[in-house]
């Protein structure tokens, strides 16, 4: 692997954390569990468009990992694996698709992360009934995911050129 | 012509996302009134309490404590930092979920029978 994609993958990596420390501390503004901005996120679209999928993969699991252990516990650990791991592969299958924009292969990654992180809850506190959020996590995720999204987008059109080089 | 083909994909997955949240919505908030609310931890249940008996009962050892008032439940307090179960507000029909992810503890209102109303 090029020098330069790991010294940028370790960038974004450092990047991520600081933004999920930001997140960490904005209280929750729905009282559903598993709704979050997910600012990290945009370091992972920005990874996906600008490196690979695979570069995405390696920066979302070390920030979920990392991050985990610093802001959260073993619990969070699992829900924020298990949504980013789906997430990113609907990202990934999105953008192979190449018909869709930036914002909405975000979009739908925010929709997967808390789909997935609902379905690692259900299975951790063994009962269904938690399906009862999942009207709201599908929108607030379709919500979230478009601002990341925009945003994400208009990093990578102002960092192309750069990143050429 | 490819610009319209992208803006129509990408307001379809929208629209898709918004319309699949809103079906589950419908489907389950239809629930009729409940009569009682159960209390389980990691699948187990600990306690069922009629939703026409006011009372206040301590849960799972002191984590969460459960109000039931005017055929309403709700959580007064729990230990955990955020508090989301007690910012969840008063549930009374069917199948509607108080949840406290770090005590792993959920209330979800059933009927007499003793089964939630949806099935996914």
């Amino acid at each position: 692997m090029e020098t330069r994609k790991i010294a940028r993958m370790g960038l974004l990596v450092a990047l991520s954390m600081i933004l999920s420390y930001v997140e960490s501390l904005i209280p929750a503004f729905v009282a559903v569990p598993g709704v979050k901005v997910g600012l990290a996120n945009i370091v992972v679209v920005f990874a996906l468009y600008t490196l690979g999928p695979i570069e995405a993969l390696a920066v979302s699991l070390i920030r979920v990992v990392l991050s985990s252990l610093l802001f959260g516990s073993v619990l969070s650990l699992l829900y924020s694996l298990s949504g980013a791991l789906l997430s990113l592969v609907g990202m990934i299958l999105m953008k192979k698709a190449k018909i869709f924009s930036i914002t909405v292969v975000s979009v739908t990654g925010g929709v997967l992360h808390n789909v997935g992180q609902i379905l690692v809850a259900c299975l951790v506190l063994e009962t269904d009934v938690l399906l009862y959020y999942l009207p709201v996590l599908i929108l607030s995720g379709t919500i979230t995911g478009a601002v990341i999204g925009i945003i994400a987008s208009l990093v990578i059109k102002r960092l192309e050129n750069n990143l050429r080089s | 012509m490819m610009k319209n083909k992208r803006i129509i994909a990408d307001i379809s997955v929208i629209a898709f996302f918004l319309i699949v949240s809103l079906l589950l919505f419908l489907y389950l908030r239809g629930g009729k009134e409940g009569s009682e609310v159960r209390v389980m931890v990691e699948g187990k249940e600990i306690g069922v309490y009629s939703l026409s008996k006011d009372g206040e009962y301590t849960l799972n050892g002191g984590t969460n404590i459960l109000t039931i008032k005017d055929g309403k439940a709700y959580m007064v307090d729990a230990d955990c930092p955020d508090k989301l179960c007690v910012r969840q507000g008063k549930i009374h029909r069917n199948g509607e979920t108080i949840t406290c992810l770090p005590n792993k503890l959920t209330v979800t209102v059933i009927e007499e029978e003793g089964e939630v109303d949806f099935v996914l």
